[in-house]
């Protein structure tokens, strides 16, 4: 006999304490909070309404379909990522993999041939045929490529270019602009590092004082900005922190006062996570935040800490799970304010991926390894392990 | 009789960057389209003139994109689109560096202002032309205007600055365009790099003041005071620290539940520790009256930490530890369940490291099955 269901955390009666408080100050800030946690408090409703059945689904036929078709067609909505097109690749083909739906041959070997022309005769990839290379789409390249895992994806890559590439971009001071003539953030280590273990052509020099560089965009609030000085923000501290973790110096960042700021990310009513304090939820960083806490965990424990739990990270999982499966699953109401489709995709299964496999009570390790380096990266080192 | 006027589906005829509303256009093609519906006459009416089609250009034959046979992630581009995209290839196959190009870069920058290519080949012109940059400024200021979320053009922004090796409109734009959204972010480095590589400090901790005034929430501007004071006076006056601790508690006392201000409260505090900043731990226990919130408590836990830390003779270290843990247990179960996690953890860290007694137990949930979890052995290894 089935048990009954609990019920939602976002449906209990007390869970309208956590509505943001203003004070009787109003501002900008907590007006916009409180608009968003209106709407919010309307998908609940109509939630309640509409479903018999209090568990909130994937709706994983239709996100297949959603991105089978992405894979080979997009409107000209996406005029404005016609930069970005190795992304379109790496957010599909993660999702579809994270889903669990294999990639045909035939599809597998077309982005194999169209990443190929993306590649830059002097190393690294770039965001379309004929572009400059550029950091970003060579992180989405090289991972796209990996995800496919086939010889014919591998070979694509020109490591010896690759490596040329990225040398050109590093700065005096260690750190990497994204493109030659571009600007200098902390997603460019992360770029950089992910692409260069993965593809291992790591030399000493490569990352020479790099992670002096990142740690200096940890601030006084716990988190990493984009460059030293600038406000903590959720994508930037994903990329400082996992670059710091390939290069093996995430011992060196102040763990303690970064896990309290990502922890305190979490917002409270909504469920999932904001990228800067005071600012507004939104289901990216479900994956830029949320993501940290395994890194976090494993970089603990590898200082000896022994108080870490044995069964859940940091962050509270149901929430997120709510959030995500009732805010941000309906692409027809588009408050729950993601930059397009594509975004909320990887980042809800990445999310979902890390939340079934702890139900599922997995090896935690997997996690470990996945946002180590991401899945693809393992998979990638063992076959290059088999191959040579 | 004549069949009636139609226009061939599919067409669509845009309105050049001059603005027009396409609405006007729309009506007035309707009505002019039994008579023509080519290219040529959309000229006629000051719609979109292909490149492909104007005379200026014939000499140069435009580059389709090369997306291979079996294309993916295929962009149903505009017909606008494909022929701006496909002149600029063309420029670029040819390394053209031409008054035309310059021109061409703007539509192409129109369309896909994220298009760091075209950027990069309009900086090239800049220079090989030798353009006004003070005009370039004006044009770049309307885009950031229009796009003001976008990497490409505050990077440009930043080149023709340093071009010009001219700052003096700097602060005011930024402010202008914070103005409109006060935590942007792309504004606020700019703003950090003119100030940093200008050295120009003097007036921003009373713009910030104002911008807190305004919203004593924006934690972008709380960022910003953190940055001018460490890069004019520091915090290590004794004198200043006192400043911003009163006005930071001024502020926490307007609005109780304002995260940003108690976290810089802590922020600014760290360095000397929390603990010993005299007449603190009162000061904040006071306020648990009237301004409670789980800052305030979280913050006590802090501070109660740091005294434990430093191992402080000042504060009794039994009594630090179960006042720390206390609170941990009252955020974990009641004011802060959202970060139930994390607030466990801490306790059993606190116990720990400062309890004396029983190893703690990572958790009262049933273990994971037997396996090598969180052992490192399996991990890659590193570089």
């Amino acid at each position: 006999m089935e048990k009954a269901s609990p019920p939602l955390r976002c449906f209990r009666e007390s869970h309208s304490s956590e509505l943001f408080s203003d004070d009787g100050v109003q501002t900008v800030t907590s007006r916009e909070q409180r608009k968003v946690e209106c709407s919010i408090q309307e998908v609940y409703s109509v939630y309640q309404q509409i479903h018999t059945s209090p568990q909130p689904a994937l709706l994983r036929e239709q996100h297949y379909h959603y991105l089978k078709k992405g894979l080979r067609h997009l409107s000209d909505a996406y005029e404005c990522l016609d930069a970005s097109r190795p992304w379109l690749c790496y957010w599909i083909l993660h999702s579809l993999e994270l889903l669990e739906e294999p990639v045909p041959a035939a599809v597998a070997s077309d982005v194999c041939q169209f990443l190929a022309r993306c590649q830059s005769p002097t190393g690294g990839f770039s965001g379309g045929p004929g572009q400059h290379a550029h950091l970003a789409p060579t992180y989405a390249a090289v991972n796209a490529l990996c995800i496919l895992g086939t010889e014919e994806a591998f070979k694509v890559i020109n490591r010896e270019r690759l490596l040329d590439f990225l040398y050109s971009v590093k700065q005096p001071d260690c750190s990497f602009v994204m493109h030659v003539g571009g600007e200098v953030d902390v997603r460019s280590a992360y770029c950089a590092a992910s692409v260069a273990s993965l593809t291992n052509i790591i030399t000493p020099t490569l990352f020479d004082g790099t992670h002096n560089w990142i740690l200096s965009c940890q601030n006084w609030e716990g988190g990493l900005g984009g460059v030293p000085g600038l406000e903590a923000h959720g994508g930037y501290t994903f990329c400082g922190t996992a670059a710091l973790v390939i290069l093996g110096k995430e011992h060196m960042l102040d763990l303690k006062a970064l896990l309290r700021w990502v922890t305190s990310k979490q917002m409270r009513f909504e469920g999932g996570f904001q990228g800067r304090c005071n600012k507004l939820v939104d289901g990216c960083y479900s994956f830029w935040q949320a993501g940290l806490l395994p890194l976090l965990h494993r970089a603990l424990f590898k200082e000896g800490d022994s108080t870490l739990s044995e069964s859940s990270w940091m962050f509270e999982r149901e929430a997120l799970q709510e959030y995500i499966l009732l805010c941000c699953q309906n692409p027809v109401q588009l408050f729950h304010r993601t930059h397009n489709y594509m975004h909320i995709y990887i980042y809800i299964y990445i999310y979902i991926y890390i939340i079934q496999s702890i139900s599922l009570g997995t090896n935690s390790m997997t996690f470990y390894l996945f946002l180590t380096q991401s899945f693809t990266h393992l998979v990638y080192k063992i076959l290059i392990k088999v191959h040579t | 009789s004549l069949p009636p006027p139609t226009i061939p589906a599919g067409t669509r005829l845009e309105p050049t960057t001059f603005g027009v509303m396409s609405s006007f256009y729309e009506v007035l093609v309707k009505c002019l389209g039994h008579l023509t519906s080519n290219s040529i006459n959309c000229y006629l009416m000051c719609l979109f003139f292909y490149f492909r089609d104007r005379k200026e250009w014939a000499d140069l034959e435009p580059v389709p994109q090369d997306d291979g046979p079996n294309p993916v992630v295929k962009i149903a581009y505009s017909e606008k689109f494909t022929d701006v995209f496909d002149m600029f290839r063309a420029l670029l196959k040819n390394d053209e560096k031409s008054e035309r190009a310059f021109a061409l870069t703007a539509e192409a920058i129109d369309l896909n202002a994220a298009n760091y290519t075209v950027w990069h080949y309009r900086r090239v012109l800049l220079q090989a032309l030798d353009k006004d940059l003070r005009e370039e400024m004006n044009y770049v200021t309307a885009i950031i205007e229009d796009q003001p979320k976008n990497y490409q053009v505050w990077h440009h922004r930043r080149m023709v600055v340093e071009w010009l090796n001219d700052p003096s409109e700097e602060l005011q734009f930024v402010a202008e365009i914070l103005s409109q959204d006060a935590k942007n972010y792309h504004a606020w480095q700019h703003r950090q790099w003119v100030m940093q590589e200008y050295k120009l400090w003097d007036g921003e901790l009373e713009y910030v003041e104002e911008l807190l005034e305004e919203d004593v929430r924006n934690n972008s501007a709380w960022n910003q005071r953190h940055f001018v004071i460490n890069h004019t006076s520091g915090y290590s006056d004794s004198s200043i620290l006192d400043r911003e601790v009163q006005y930071t508690l001024k502020q926490i006392k307007k609005a109780p539940h304002n995260e940003s201000a108690w976290n810089y409260l802590n922020g600014i505090l760290q360095d000397g520790g929390l603990s010993s900043y005299p007449g603190l731990l009162e000061q904040v226990t006071e306020l648990q009256d009237t301004c409670s919130s789980p800052y305030l408590t979280a913050f006590l836990v802090d501070l109660y930490e740091d005294a434990l830390e430093t191992n402080s003779s000042s504060y009794d270290q039994q009594e630090m530890l179960s006042k720390a843990l206390e609170l941990c247990k009252f955020l974990a179960e009641e004011k802060d369940t959202i970060r139930r996690e994390y607030w466990n953890y801490l306790s059993r860290s606190l116990q720990n490291t400062y309890g004396s007694g029983d190893p703690v137990s990572a958790s009262s949930d049933p273990p994971p099955p037997p396996s090598s979890s969180q052992q490192p052995d399996m991990e890659p290894s590193d570089p």
